[in-house]
């Protein structure tokens, strides 16, 4: 169905091609999941498919790449838009029209199909992606999951017989994801339509692929089964780990597969918290809510010595974050036995927009030195209380207190001294064209001496060139220059809003790791997201809000192990105690250590 | 007549009770009529009357769109109007006509603005005369109003001839972008906070700005891909030749119109360069679009239908001009009330049942669906943009 024969694409100014030498053939009918880092050629790929590489895009392309028998080189995106379907990570930015039923009929309109075909198509399209009930709604007012179905809708109902989801998931809480997920999979399994996705969070479509594509970075392409393509992949999902961890082989791809195999590891980890539990039982009350246990440690762990600094070292992760900068770790760092200390307090927090209430009386506490994940669907008022907590959005009533003070009622500048936030869209606070401008900027709005800034995020992450546009920075390093430019103004407080959007596996360890370093320096660390495997690496404590309320509130493996939406995938295959596979790499490397000890 | 064929009678009628939206253009054409009724007279009692007959037909067949709760500005602008110009005659002085009202002290002024007087005594005359005057360009303001209440502007752009296709999808897309770049602007200004600026001066005017164009263009270069991937500007072959001829009929149509124009309103011109050129122009430029039209191939999803309602709403807002012109020129009297010397406007009998034509479609035409209560029916979803909807 799609055919690449000696594909390379170089971008015009580029000093290497985004793609080499590609040889690549999807059958029609298969599900094929594209991998790789940021960079690593993955879009291109994808919108090499229906042509907008290079048409649209501009550059050079060597070979041919052929779809259904058509070749890009003479027909442009628009020529094949009744053969291929693009659907990209923000529904919201390509819809032209805005009710669902006439989005679902543009792409007819331009192919001009007579109005009863139409009319035809747009019904039965609403039943196969169940979403009848939305059909004169604005698609604005649709959640996230609605619009992406409405946006393969939208590309299915021209009868295009391949669709090219890039990053279909990567906005939307877990539950959206897999409504997207379900109807991607029913297109394939049901009308047997080619689908090509590319996936930052493969752990959600790994077990739905017939085919694994994977851009290693240099511009070449390596395909062939899942399971084989796992075995060499630097990159892979959790069960996956887990899988090569325990030694299981083959390894398995989804969480069904690795509860199967998981039967004598499960024993083995039984028995270790036992043995843990008998050996030392004062460190599991350590784990409770009052008295955080900094660094990640996990609850169940038998020494805090020397399996705890395994894991800083060499957990599993590490090939990925050998390089992570070891800034923070200074004298200051309040000790962990010290009374711990309460960065914020908030009691009755109340946000409403008109009459609808996204915050309803909500009380925090956040401890010096601890990672809080905040959890929740889209809309559930999660970046409302981040946004009123930090003084900036609005707050009805209640009261916030940071050292004493109210954020919300001091001066902005003021404000940034005792809680930062990092917003969702983290590129609004740029504005200069270089980042060693943006540095300096940032010096002076909050009156620290010349090069803090930059000295900063030297720390966070080395190595970028000042004199680049702050745009031209990769997502991961975009997000340090502006945690740097928050964190200058040292506040006790950092909030995150959803900062793994967009972020590949290895920058969201090396996020993981500098949350990490922040709470170890005794900074109050509060990440909201969806992404439950980062939670369940950085995270004590989770906090889970719903219609504006909180509904659990508790450390972490007891409130997202247990949960049926929130739970990481080693939680599903292990059960609550174990939420990532360094937590079991750890304990089992520390047997021999906790028996001789 | 057979019970069968009043049973099918009646369901005829049921039928067409049905709620839908009409055709964009019976709206405008109705709406027109209206106004060109008003241009045609200065009686506060018609212009009133055709008020009433708009704001009743509004308030009975429109929707909840957003475009049909933003009438009420348009009411404001004529008001507007109203008392700018009573304001005008007051500040600009007007004594013409007998009847002082009132003398305000005049503001002297330098020899040079020795035309213009400011202040001093006001007549009812001249006050009458402004506000006859702001009514009537009031009512005509109100009357297009009515009609972007009634009718869904993207609608109307979606009839445009196929020539226009490109220009009317660009005005569709600006349209949806708009509230968009609104949100950047609430959410950089935001954002502006968290790193200490004020939101003031030029620096800040940078910081919101800079971000808010970059948020722009990516997203316009989003659309554009999205666009370009699902067939828009499909194009069929056309042979090089016709559009040649194509281009040059509608270049050339357009400056003969520009001539033609010129010639009719300058009268010293020749003859010929007058309504003969202007003809050419038109008919030409006409031969261009219909060419040009040829190369755009596209479809409409339900496309809006002429039927009976249509020409009823149209029909009626067409008759409610004619009448008014017909019977204003058998009897003028009504047309302009007198203010040298002042009398009480009045209105007819034929004149007043002429206007009241344009209230049909209050309630002959078919009710407009409403999206809210599709909107409240969907889901107990509570989002900001939600209540937005709903409020």
């Amino acid at each position: 169905m799609i055919r690449f024969e000696d594909v390379t694409i170089t971008y015009a100014g580029a000093r290497r091609p985004a793609l080499q030498h590609v040889n690549l053939e999807l059958p029609e009918g298969e599900l094929t999941l594209v991998v790789g880092r940021t960079g690593a050629g993955k879009s291109t790929l994808l919108r090499a498919i229906n042509g907008l590489v290079p048409h649209f895009t501009g550059g050079h392309l060597e070979g041919r790449v052929t779809v259904d028998g058509l070749d890009t080189r003479d027909h442009p995106p628009r020529e094949l838009a009744h053969v291929v379907g693009m659907v990209g990570q923000d529904p919201l930015a390509g819809f032209v029209t805005d009710t669902v039923e006439e989005e679902l009929a543009y792409g007819m309109e331009q192919l001009a199909l007579p109005p009863e075909v139409m009319r035809k198509r747009v019904e039965e399209t609403l039943d196969l992606l169940g979403i009848a009930e939305l059909r004169r709604r604005p698609l604005r007012t649709l959640s996230g999951g609605q619009q992406q179905r409405v946006a393969i809708g939208s590309v299915l109902t021209m009868g295009a017989r391949v669709l090219v989801l890039d990053e279909p998931t990567s906005a939307l809480d877990p539950t959206a994801a897999e409504d997207a997920l379900a109807a991607i999979t029913r297109l394939v399994h049901d009308l047997g339509v080619t689908v090509v996705v590319a996936e930052h969070r493969m752990e959600r479509v790994v077990q739905y692929a017939d085919r694994m594509v994977l851009l290693p970075g240099d511009g070449v392409v390596v395909s062939g089964m899942p399971g084989a393509v796992l075995e060499t992949s630097p990159v892979a999902p959790p069960v996956v780990e887990l899988g090569r961890v325990a030694g299981w082989s083959p390894l398995p791809l989804s969480v069904r597969d690795a509860r199967r195999m998981a039967g004598p590891l499960r024993v083995e980890l039984d028995s270790l918290a036992e043995l843990a539990s008998l050996a030392d039982a004062p460190s599991r009350d350590a784990a409770d809510l009052g008295r955080l246990v900094p660094l990640g440690a996990g609850y169940n762990q038998p020494q805090e010595t020397e399996p705890a600094a395994r894991r800083r070292g060499d957990a599993p992760l590490p090939d990925e974050r050998a390089d992570a900068p070891v800034p923070y770790k200074s004298a200051d760092a309040p000790l962990p036995d010290g009374p711990i200390r309460e960065a914020l307090v908030a009691r009755g927090v109340v946000v409403r927009y008109g009459d609808v209430i996204a915050v309803r009386g909500v009380n925090l506490t956040l401890q010096q030195g601890s990672v809080t994940a905040l959890m929740g669907r889209n809309g559930s008022g999660k970046s409302s209380l981040l946004w009123a907590l930090q003084g900036s959005g609005p707050r009805q009533s209640g009261m916030v207190d940071v050292q004493g003070k109210d954020p919300g009622a001091v001066p902005a500048r003021e404000a940034r001294e005792l809680v930062g936030l990092v917003p969702q869209s983290a590129s609004d606070l740029l504005y200069l064209e270089t980042v060693d401008a943006e540095c300096a900027a940032a010096d002076r709005e909050s009156e620290r001496e010349a090069g803090a800034c930059r000295a900063l995020l030297d720390r966070i992450a080395p190595g970028i060139d000042g004199q680049h546009h702050p745009r031209d920075l990769s997502e991961g390093q975009r997000l340090s220059l502006v945690l740097a430019v928050q964190l200058v103004a040292a506040p006790d407080v950092l909030m995150l809003d959803e900062p793994t959007r967009g972020l590949d596996y290895r920058a969201k360890a090396e996020l993981a790791g500098i949350v990490r370093e922040l709470a170890a320096s005794g900074k109050a660390v509060v990440v909201a997201t969806h992404d439950v495997e980062f939670v369940a690496h950085v995270a004590q404590r989770v906090v889970v809000m719903a219609e504006g309320e909180v509904v659990a509130d508790g450390p972490a493996a007891e409130v997202i192990g247990a949960s049926p939406m929130f739970a990481p995938q080693v939680a599903k295959v292990l059960g609550p105690p174990w939420l990532t596979v360094e937590q079991v790499a750890a304990a089992r490397a520390g047997i021999p250590a906790g028996g001789a000890g | 007549m057979t019970g069968l064929d009043l049973d099918r009678q009646r369901h005829r009628w049921q039928g067409y009770f049905l709620p839908r939206t009409l055709h964009p253009g019976a709206w405008w054409v109705w709406a027109l009529g209206l106004a060109v009724a008003a241009s045609r007279t200065t009686n506060p009692l018609l212009l009133a009357l055709i008020l009433a007959v708009a704001c009743t037909v509004v308030v009975a067949r429109r929707g909840d769109a957003p475009w049909a709760l933003a009438f009420r500005l348009y009411i404001y602008v004529g008001i507007l109007v109203v008392v700018m110009r009573v304001a005008f005659r007051i500040i600009f002085g007007g004594d013409e006509g007998g009847t002082v009202l009132f003398t305000l002290p005049t503001i002297p002024l330098p020899d040079w603005a020795s035309g213009v007087r400011l202040l001093g005594t006001v007549s009812a005359e001249s006050l009458l005369g402004g506000f006859y005057g702001g009514l009537r360009l009031a009512t005509m303001i109100i009357c297009i109003g009515a009609a972007n209440a009634l009718a869904n502007p993207k609608r109307l752009l979606k009839s445009v001839p196929s020539a226009l296709y490109d220009v009317g999808s660009a005005v569709v897309v600006a349209l949806s972008v708009f509230p968009q770049l609104a949100e950047s602007v609430v959410r950089v200004r935001r954002a502006r906070r968290l790193r200490g600026g004020s939101g003031r001066g030029l620096r800040a005017l940078k910081g919101i700005v800079i971000p808010v164009l970059e948020d722009a263009l990516d997203r316009s270069l989003q659309l554009a891909a999205a666009m370009d991937s699902r067939g828009y500007g499909r194009s069929a072959q056309v042979p090089r030749g016709t559009r040649l001829v194509a281009g040059g009929f509608t270049l050339l149509g357009l400056v003969g119109v520009c001539v033609g124009v010129y010639g009719v309103l300058d009268g010293t011109a020749p003859r010929y360069l007058g309504l003969p050129m202007l003809a050419v122009g038109l008919v030409l430029a006409a031969g261009g679009f219909v060419l040009t039209g040829r190369r755009v191939q596209r479809s409409r999803y339900r496309p809006d239908r002429w039927g009976a309602a249509e020409t009823l709403v149209a029909g009626s807002g067409v008759a409610v001009g004619v009448l008014l012109y017909v019977s204003l020129a058998i009897d003028p009297s009504n047309i302009n009330p007198s203010l040298s010397p002042l009398s009480w406007p009045q209105a007819g009998l034929p004149v007043v049942l002429a206007i009241l034509v344009g209230a049909l479609p209050a309630f002959l035409a078919p009710p407009t669906p409403l999206t809210a209560d599709e909107v409240r029916s969907a889901g107990p979803r509570h989002t900001p943009e939600l209540a937005e909807v709903r409020a």
